[in-house]
């Protein structure tokens, strides 16, 4: 595929997505004021069980399923605007693992465990992804945890890190090698004991995760989505991820400038407010662009998501803007708040953090740009 | 009336066959560039052709030579000449500046006597806004217009005026009343002759070392006060009404464009040429400039989608200017570095690569990011306008 404006990048919007859009954003709005999010910093769990609940009855976590299997039977386009306004909001749900938990097993699953995990998923089981290990390697076949068989299913060695919310979870979906090619499981959390978990330390504080031991562990037969389809199941929650983590990110860029741009407006130095000099009214000038224009890439990329090529060059695209948007808001946010800005007590931390956050997510700017690369210079 | 798809098979087909190849000389890609007699004939005649075709003006009036058909027609047509890369529509400050604010505000009798002009090219335009001393400060315009009985009698000068030597007529910014309460209160917009005694233009050499534009010196020139738009200490408001119209941002305009964008095919078509599309470091830089360009056509058509523009309504449509022209001359800039030793020729040498287009279209982009207000204005303008940030000055 070679670069084609004409053909690449047509923006769209469904009436599904404009009705999202508008109950997301006063729920979100509603749910997660700033305090309520520094309130669950330090909270072991993260995140309300009851907000949980609530998005669950709203119908988010089935969106993206079929009918058949107790979803809404929509797509992933229609996803984007609720997960743009949980970032806007910096709401801490476990949303994006459960979505590219419950897109695993409708690309990769066998039927019966799309019967069996689709609509516990569209219910509210929390599930989330075990991919990454401490290699750091974006490659999501770039692993070493093993999996092999044995009379009683298979039997797996290895480590997995940046296990999110896996306490508050119900499934888990592992990668592991075996006869040579990356296979994915999907197994009750409760198999894992808590032995094997250890908390670890995230610079997003809004987040949760675990390293995970799996040594040892032995998953029944039916743990196995369908091996033939492993490769596009790995590629397809590589791509969720990226379009997911782009609308938490553009999201969180537009509170990062609303932010700013309150200090902005009423903060004084030498007698006059800060944001009429143009030393500060330019850079955020040029952020609020770079928030829009990574807006549009991500609309583009929610429209043309399912279209073979296009929606992988798009993604990307987005998710490049996307975390140049809210890593520049949120550093140029720290420096305009002077001295409040380098204390904890400033917000924009908050958003540098989860720009940080998700450059380890599903690839950073160079892991993108390195696909891009292979997509339209080949 | 016709109907938009036999109009669009109709423009489709008259730009396949007619639009100009090949020329001899170098092509202006922008109305700014327009440097010699011999490119200022031939976009004049190329104008005249495409609006005696019909796909000009094609959703003016045509009581006043327009097509009296509606805008989706005229995008059609102007669909086509991209398709068939079209050269320019050169009279750009009558089609899109003074035209449609005659069309909008303008009397019976303006109407009858400009319109028809403009789409023709018989009539080139100008535009007398910035002054010597009042650049970016476009609201402190001195030009003073002093009324005389039916005329008003102007003396000052304006500036940058493109086109100024082939001119017709200005759409001048004057100053009618030094005793206004505020600078603004003071300024009136007047349809001025440039073809009266009293009106002499001088050409300014341009950084690319062509002509393009000139100073325009008045010195007791009578002009016609019929030729005043709206009311006297009305001209900030209309001054700012036509640049709407030209940023796009109020629709209204002839059609066809003025301006040939970069595409970011052309430079990936160089970086091939030069041999350097397979260097790891080279496509780093070309994905920058392939997802801004995108980003840039994408912000386009999500401004015309109401639910992704509810928090902002006017961010896009004033950050076009802004994005558009800091991209032409970035991506021009960087044209040059895939050059090599090459990189160091100019305009009409032989061994310059695509006869030493991209040096002048880099310099020539400045004439965007600094004319219609500078790209600081641009940022101040954004700043104030949608992010509410307080004045500068």
């Amino acid at each position: 595929m070679s670069f084609d404006p004409q053909t690449l990048g047509r923006l769209g919007i469904t009436e599904e997505q404009v009705e999202l859009m508008d109950v997301a954003e006063s729920f979100c709005r509603d749910e997660s004021d700033i305090a309520k999010v520094r309130a669950q910093l330090d909270d072991a769990r993260g995140f309300s069980q009851d907000d949980w609940t609530a998005i669950a009855d709203l119908g988010w976590l089935g969106i993206a399923i079929p009918e058949e299997f107790g979803g809404v039977g929509l797509s992933l386009a229609e996803v984007v605007p609720v997960v743009e306004q949980m970032g806007r909001r910096m709401m801490a749900l476990p949303f994006l693992s459960t979505t590219l938990v419950a897109q695993a097993i409708l690309k990769g699953g066998t039927e019966t465990q799309k019967t069996t995990y689709l609509p516990k998923i569209a219910e509210g089981s929390v599930a989330t992804l075990a991919l990454s290990e401490l290699n750091g390697s974006f490659d999501l076949n770039d692993i070493e945890t093993q999996a092999q068989r044995t009379t009683n299913g298979f039997k797996v060695s290895g480590q997995k890190i940046l296990v999110q919310n896996l306490d508050a979870a119900e499934l888990v979906l592992l990668s592991a090698k075996f006869e040579g090619q990356t296979a994915l499981f999907i197994l009750d959390a409760s198999l894992i004991p808590d032995s094997a978990r250890r908390r670890e330390k995230l610079i997003d504080e809004t987040k949760r995760s675990c390293e995970v031991s799996f040594d040892g562990l032995i998953l029944p037969e039916s743990a196995l989505l369908d091996l033939n389809q492993s490769t596009a199941t790995l590629s397809h929650i590589d791509l969720c991820g990226n379009l997911l983590g782009s609308a938490e990110l553009v999201g969180a860029t537009q509170t990062c400038l609303d932010y700013t741009l309150d200090y902005l407006r009423t903060r004084k130095q030498f007698g006059k407010l800060i944001g009429s000099y143009q030393a500060l009214k330019h850079p955020i000038v040029d952020a609020y662009i770079g928030y829009e224009k990574a807006r549009s890439l991500l609309y583009a990329a929610a429209h043309s998501f399912e279209q073979q090529g296009k929606g992988e060059v798009a993604t990307r695209m987005a998710k490049v803007a996307a975390g140049r948007a809210l890593s520049f808001s949120a550093d140029r946010s720290i420096q305009f708040h002077g001295g409040f800005g380098f204390t904890y007590d400033c917000d924009a931390q908050l958003y540098r953090r989860r720009a940080i956050f998700h450059d380890g997510q599903f690839g950073d700017t160079r892991w993108q740009k390195k696909q891009l690369a292979r997509l339209l210079f080949n | 009336m016709i109907s938009v798809e036999e109009f669009a098979k109709n423009a489709d087909q008259w730009f396949a066959e007619h639009t100009p190849r090949d020329v001899d000389f170098m092509m202006p890609l922008t109305f700014m560039e327009v440097g010699t007699d011999q490119q200022f004939e031939f976009l004049r005649d190329w104008q005249r052709q495409v609006y005696e075709a019909g796909f000009l003006g094609a959703a003016w009036p045509s009581e006043y030579g327009g097509g009296g058909l509606t805008d989706a027609h005229q995008a059609a047509a102007t669909k086509a000449m991209r398709k068939y890369e079209a050269p320019i529509m050169m009279n750009t400050i009558g089609l899109s500046w003074a035209g449609p604010l005659i069309l909008d505000i303008g009397s019976e009798a303006h109407k009858q006597k400009y319109i028809k002009g403009i789409l023709s090219a018989d009539d080139i335009w100008c535009q007398g806004f910035s002054e010597p001393e009042n650049g970016s400060d476009l609201g402190n315009a001195q030009l003073r217009a002093v009324r005389d009985g039916d005329d008003y009698i102007l003396n000052g000068s304006k500036i940058w005026t493109t086109h100024g030597n082939y001119g017709k007529y200005m759409i001048l910014l004057a100053r009618t009343n030094p005793d206004a309460p505020n600078k603004y209160a003071g300024l009136s917009f007047i349809l001025t002759p440039m073809d009266v005694p009293g009106v002499e233009t001088r050409k300014i050499k341009k950084l690319t070392g062509e002509h393009g534009f000139t100073q325009t010196f008045f010195e007791d020139a009578r002009i016609p006060a019929d030729g005043l738009m709206g009311q006297e200490g009305q001209g900030w408001k209309i001054a700012m009404q036509t640049l709407e119209y030209e940023r796009g941002a109020r629709g209204g305009q002839a059609g066809g464009y003025s301006i040939t964008e970069p595409d970011p095919l052309e430079i990936l078509n160089l970086a091939r040429e030069t041999g350097q599309l397979n260097d790891p470091v080279v496509q780093d830089d070309l994905l920058d400039y392939i997802i801004d360009a995108q980003a840039v056509n994408l912000n386009q058509q999500r401004a015309k989608i109401g639910p992704l523009m509810r928090d902002n309504p006017a961010g896009l449509p004033l950050m076009d200017k802004l994005v558009k022209t800091e991209f032409a001359r970035e991506i021009n800039q960087y044209a040059l570095t895939l050059q090599g030793t090459r990189g160091a020729y100019y305009v009409d040498e032989p061994n310059a690569f695509d006869k030493g287009l991209w040096h002048r279209s880099y310099l020539n982009a400045f004439s965007a990011t600094i004319g219609g207000g500078t790209s600081q204005i641009q940022r101040n303008i954004i700043a104030e306008h949608v992010l509410g940030l307080p004045k500068s000055y």
